[in-house]
């Protein structure tokens, strides 16, 4: 392998490689083609994080292109962090995107399969996948690795990516996570963000079983933590939001803190998280998801004392 | 078999309502076991229509034949005899039928009362879900004869996805996860080893997006 070794030479890659504790972001597209506003809500990241993922059209809802969003972050200085979902293009237009982003400069991406439709904003769209999460990571290590598109055809320039996946460790069947963590990794997956943590206990039980198949060994698994603003999130995001873990002690201690108050008590719960999480077997970095809270960003990340970010030549 | 659901009363009126003589063709195959499309479905229609244009002040007069079959050409022909005597003839059969119809009476308007839903089955009395998207490779023998492509609402082929809960579908709290039926019954088998095999993604050139689609069986062609 050349570039020392680096499967992409991304910024990321090179932080997680020297065994620094990885800090990721992320940034949603704006609803438009307002490139201020997206350069407003990804400067607020600058030098705070390691990199910043970019939504591909999230909860369904059309916005940006991540492709779009990713090539500008990239021309001001910011390393992207490219999602891409199965819902909405084939294999043709997925492999595409791919060589398009990695020409304009684009070194890590995160797998999805993508929230259905029925969530977002055009539910009477037609859904793709062609392929799925799985096949997606496989997709991309093979255009990598070996240099050829899906149908072993030769690639001029492979698209060097450092391959991202999720894991939801509060999906059912619970027993079942850790194996399909697995099978992510085998398909080629260099690094996992989870879904958003809450349930604590539930996470270290599945991260020691992560720890105990040797996945940690093989892949780089990122915590997934979004501060709560309120009591209201927390229930909504309970009751809402299909694979999400909020124990009801978080709803009770949010709403104990009082009014005005529970922004700063889901702030200090996230960098109780996070403290926690350095500290956990396997566990090589925490990726931050500030949902429409990218100005708090620089304020956790000083209180949780990931700041300032490494540099790895 | 095809399940069909009849279209709204709203509908149908609309679509006829220019037409004075119909006649409504029902069909004894799917749509008959399914309960929207045989000869007590169209008898029904065929009164309620009849009630609906004469409150309007514009009576329509309606006969009724119901075929052993619509996608079968020898059955179409049972009305050669009288096909033109009607402004429109109205098809209760799935999609196939008014088309077949269609091809064999080209000078004729044909109409579909019903919508084709899916290939599926009755798993209650008056509940129909669908099994099959006729993909045209099977491979439910992975799954252990649970269909993800047709059953889970992304057609993943490594399933469950992150919206999986309480053995329900991300989609809706009535729609079953199948991926988590499939992962339990493995694992309670034992037989984990077969989720852990990274498939190679679907070859759709069998399904619709290969182009419309023909069977051929040598053997019966004369």
């Amino acid at each position: 392998m050349s570039n020392n070794g680096l499967k992409s030479g991304s910024n990321l890659e090179k932080v997680l490689k020297a065994g620094h504790f990885a800090f990721t972001g992320e940034c949603g597209p704006p609803k438009g083609a307002n490139v201020e506003h997206l350069k407003e809500k990804f400067e607020h990241l600058r030098g705070k994080v390691d990199a910043v993922n970019v939504t591909d059209n999230q909860t369904a809802v059309v916005r940006m292109s991540s492709a779009a969003a990713s090539a500008i972050m990239v021309a001001n200085g910011i390393e992207p962090n490219f999602q891409m979902v199965c819902r909405d293009r084939n294999r043709l237009a997925m492999m595409a995107d791919i060589l398009g982003v990695y020409s304009l400069g684009v070194r890590n991406m995160l797998c999805l399969s993508g929230d259905h439709q029925k969530f977002g904003n055009h539910p009477q769209s037609k859904n793709v996948f062609d392929i799925d999460s799985m096949q997606l990571i496989a997709m991309v290590k093979k255009m990598r690795d070996e240099g050829k598109f899906l149908n072993d055809e030769d690639i001029d320039e492979p698209p060097k990516m450092f391959i991202g996946a999720a894991a939801n460790p509060f999906a059912d069947p619970y027993e079942f996570r850790v194996y399909r963590l697995a099978n992510k990794i085998d398909a080629g997956a260099d690094f996992i963000q989870t879904q958003c943590i809450y349930n604590m206990p539930r996470f270290r039980d599945f991260m020691k079983m992560a720890v105990d198949m040797g996945l940690t060994e093989k892949a780089y698994i990122l915590a997934g933590v979004t501060p709560m603003k309120s009591a209201r999130m927390a229930q909504y995001m309970a009751k809402m939001v299909p694979g999400m873990d909020v124990p009801e002690a978080l709803i009770e201690r949010l709403k104990g803190a009082g009014k005005g108050k529970q922004a700063e008590e889901g702030i200090k719960f996230a960098i109780e998280q996070i403290d926690e999480f350095k500290e956990m077997e396997g566990v090589a970095g925490v990726h931050l998801m500030a949902i429409e809270w990218e100005h708090k960003v620089p304020e956790i990340a000083e209180r949780a004392g990931v700041l300032p970010r490494p540099q790895v030549d | 078999m095809i399940i069909a659901d009849r279209k709204s009363l709203e509908e149908i009126l609309d679509m006829i309502k220019d037409f004075k003589k119909i006649l409504l063709v029902g069909c004894k195959g799917c749509v008959t076991v399914c309960n929207v499309g045989g000869a007590k479905e169209v008898g029904v229609l065929a009164a309620t229509l009849k009630i609906a244009r004469k409150k309007e002040g514009n009576p329509i007069e309606i006969d009724e034949k119901t075929l052993e079959r619509q996608c079968d050409p020898e059955y179409v022909e049972q009305i050669r005899d009288i096909f033109d005597q009607y402004d429109a003839i109205l098809s209760m059969a799935c999609g196939v039928g008014p088309q077949f119809l269609s091809e064999a009476y080209p000078s004729q308007k044909f109409f579909p009362a019903v919508d084709t839903k899916f290939f599926g089955g009755a798993v209650q009395h008056g509940i129909w879900e669908e099994r099959c998207a006729g993909c045209g490779t099977c491979v439910i023998h992975h799954y252990d004869g649970l269909c993800p492509i047709a059953r889970c609402s992304k057609s993943l082929q490594h399933g469950p996805c992150g919206g999986s809960a309480d053995g329900k579908c991300e989609i809706a709290k009535d729609v079953e996860c199948i991926w988590d039926t499939i992962v339990k019954k493995k694992m309670e088998q034992g037989r984990l080893e077969d989720l852990r095999i990274i498939r190679a993604p679907k070859d759709w050139q069998t399904a619709r997006d290969g182009g419309p689609r023909k069977s051929i069986r040598e053997e019966l062609v004369q």
